[in-house]
């Protein structure tokens, strides 16, 4: 079944896929997992519902394996996951124990095989403990963290650390995140799958059905944020922006998100958008399951322009998915999204929202801009944020870590 | 009898140190003490990772400088030296020290101006792989060359020079071994400058140079 690997192909060309394979055939006989909090939503997810069969494909022994935990433990790993990214407040003290909890059990539940995989990455806070309860482990185990921990609130990272330095190495999306540990720290941007639902090429008809749908005039200018309803992607900032913009020029807004079943925060959110939007109708608030990823799709493809305007931001993987799609990106001047939104080039990056909305007007007042951005933004990502660039790097990560103290290694 | 050239691919990982400068002072100290492989990192990674076109500068440091300090002739010093030139990665850490020192000289301000962003000394580990393929002319591997990997062209053209015959890329020594039919190639070769292009571009150049200069007869 080598039919995923030829439609890469097509769109990243033969070097890159034989490269892949020429790695893959130095991996034979090795077991590797990943370990994650949930199958559906969030970014992670979504990275490795592709990752994972690549691997396969590639002839890569590979697992995936998700964590269970109760309402409890994700209100803990959601608390933490602010925090991480700057919040100030601490943890409850019990529910810090219940986290730990989880953990052991967890690992009791996946001992047999993570004890003998011979490469374990866990993926972000929630699974990170386990470490500390598989003493046995043979295997070399790489902590993959995937949000902004460029300014953590300390006391919440400092209890981290304590179950993260146990590892064997970390990798984080950028430099600026990656803390202090006594391990080799590696920087792996993340990426998108060209051939996901969420990104796969979609005909007209679909995208006027979406048109339809969501009551949308194909007439005026859609602008979008999608999102999860987070504080952190400022939500509200969008709204006012395009109140801002809408003083100047027709415009449509749709505001749209898939919960995750580890973001209980997410309905307080979408409560407070709904409110400061208020009745305007051009205004569309959009609540989606997590896996309609072919409607997510269709909202990007008939907008203009997407936003991201986060305040914080891991990387912003729907950053990375708008400028496959061709449309220019404005964007909060931070974390991954500066990596991916090149001013004049890209997109812009802005800091508040009258900076989104000066932007907007740019953009739908200059079309030819618009589009020449657009294109400029879909090469971008094909040469630098697609799938396979990521598989090589986690490939190349394992020979990396296994030989830690060398600056060149010769697989000859 | 010229052995036949052996394909090798490789792939660079970035590392972050957990080391940073805010200021020209602090740019300075660190690079004192820094590991060879983040000068490395930092004049040659920008091939192998995320960028847009061609930057007005070319390696990290430049860019650093030009951006979060506002410094142009700093950057433009900077910007100048050739790491291609140096054979050894000490004596590159030492031109780019006197640059740096030689700027601070020339104010008592500068070394202390904080920059909008912090420089993050990044090193990388390279993993270098046999593709087992095997090209027994010179004619073969201008034929192979559309078709390999960015790694391959960065291993055989860029990170062969850290490697004896020092200073060297693979293509140009291996095509010197046929004998003078084969030197005007060979020269060509050598004579591309990787610094400003990237390695698509670096790929076709090559193509471009093994399509002109095959003498016709082959080997």
């Amino acid at each position: 079944m080598a039919a995923l690997l030829e439609q890469y192909e097509q769109i990243v060309g033969t070097d890159v896929i034989d490269q892949l394979r020429q790695l893959a055939r130095l991996l034979d006989g090795k077991r590797i997992i990943h370990i994650n909090s949930t199958k559906a939503g969030g970014g992670v997810a979504e990275i490795l519902h592709r990752i994972i069969p690549l691997k396969k494909e590639l002839g890569i022994d590979t697992t995936w394996e998700t964590i269970t935990g109760d309402s409890d433990f994700f209100q803990c790993t959601k608390l933490m996951h602010n925090t991480l990214q700057g919040n100030r407040f601490d943890i409850p003290d019990y529910l810090l124990r219940h986290y730990e909890v989880v953990n052991r059990e967890n690992a009791d539940r996946l001992r047999g095989l993570l004890e003998d995989a011979d490469v374990v990455f866990i993926h972000d806070p929630q699974p990170a403990a386990m470490i500390e309860n598989l003493p046995a482990r043979k295997g070399k185990w790489i902590w993959r963290c995937h949000i902004d921990v460029s300014s953590p609130y300390r006391p919440v990272w400092k209890y981290l650390r304590d179950f993260v330095r146990g590892y064997d190495a970390s990798v984080w999306s950028l430099s600026e995140f990656a803390q202090r540990l006594p391990h080799p720290m590696y920087l792996i941007p993340p990426s998108i799958d060209p051939l996901s639902d969420k990104n796969i090429d979609l005909g007209p008809e679909e995208l006027d059905k979406a048109y339809t749908r969501w009551d949308l005039d194909p007439e005026r200018p859609v602008i979008t944020q999608i999102s999860r309803f987070d504080r952190f992607k400022d939500p509200l900032g969008v709204v006012r922006a395009y109140r801002l913009v809408k003083e100047f020029t027709p415009v449509q807004l749709i505001l749209a998100g898939g919960g995750a079943t580890d973001d209980p925060e997410g309905e307080e959110v979408f409560n407070e958008v709904k409110t400061s939007a208020g009745d305007d109708p051009d205004v569309h608030i959009l609540l989606l399951p997590p896996d309609d990823n072919l409607t997510i799709n269709a909202l990007q493809r008939i907008s203009d322009i997407i936003l991201q305007k986060s305040t914080r931001e891991g990387f912003g993987l729907t950053v990375t998915e708008a400028l496959w799609k061709g449309k220019p990106v404005i964007g909060g001047d931070t974390g991954g999204i500066r990596l991916q939104v090149v001013n004049h080039h890209t997109g812009f990056l802005v800091n508040t929202p009258e900076g989104a909305a000066l932007r907007i007007r740019y953009l739908l007042k200059r079309r030819e801009r618009l589009e020449e951005m657009g294109q400029k933004a879909r090469e971008f990502v094909r040469e630098n944020f697609l799938i396979t660039r990521h598989l090589r790097e986690y490939l190349t990560l394992i020979f990396a870590v296994a030989n830690e103290t060398q600056d060149r290694i010769e697989l000859l | 009898m010229v052995e036949p050239f052996s394909v090798r691919d490789c792939a660079l990982i970035a590392i972050a140190t957990g080391q940073y400068a805010f200021t020209l002072a602090e740019l300075r100290d660190r690079l004192e003490i820094i590991p060879p492989s983040c000068i490395y990192y930092h004049f040659w990674g920008g091939l192998l990772r995320p960028k847009f076109d061609n930057p007005e500068y070319q390696n990290d440091f430049a860019i650093w400088v030009y951006q979060g300090l506002r410094d142009k002739p700093l950057a433009e010093r900077m910007a100048l030296i050739d790491p291609s030139k140096y054979h050894d990665i000490e004596d590159l850490r030492g031109e780019l020290i006197d640059i740096l020192e030689e700027r601070i000289d020339e104010s008592e301000l500068l070394p202390w101006i904080k920059a909008s962003q912090r420089f993050y000394f990044v090193r990388s580990q390279t993993v270098v792989f046999d593709t087992r393929m095997r090209l027994d002319t010179p004619e073969m591997l201008g034929e192979h060359i559309p078709h390999m990997s960015l790694g391959s062209v960065f291993y055989h053209f860029i990170d062969a020079r850290r490697r004896p015959p020092w200073g060297r890329d693979d293509f140009s020594h291996w095509v010197s071994g046929f004998g003078e039919d084969y030197a005007e190639l060979a020269e060509q070769i050598s004579q591309i400058d990787p610094y400003f292009i990237s390695l698509v571009e670096l790929r076709d150049e090559l193509t471009h140079v093994f399509t002109v200069h095959v003498p016709a007869g082959g080997a």
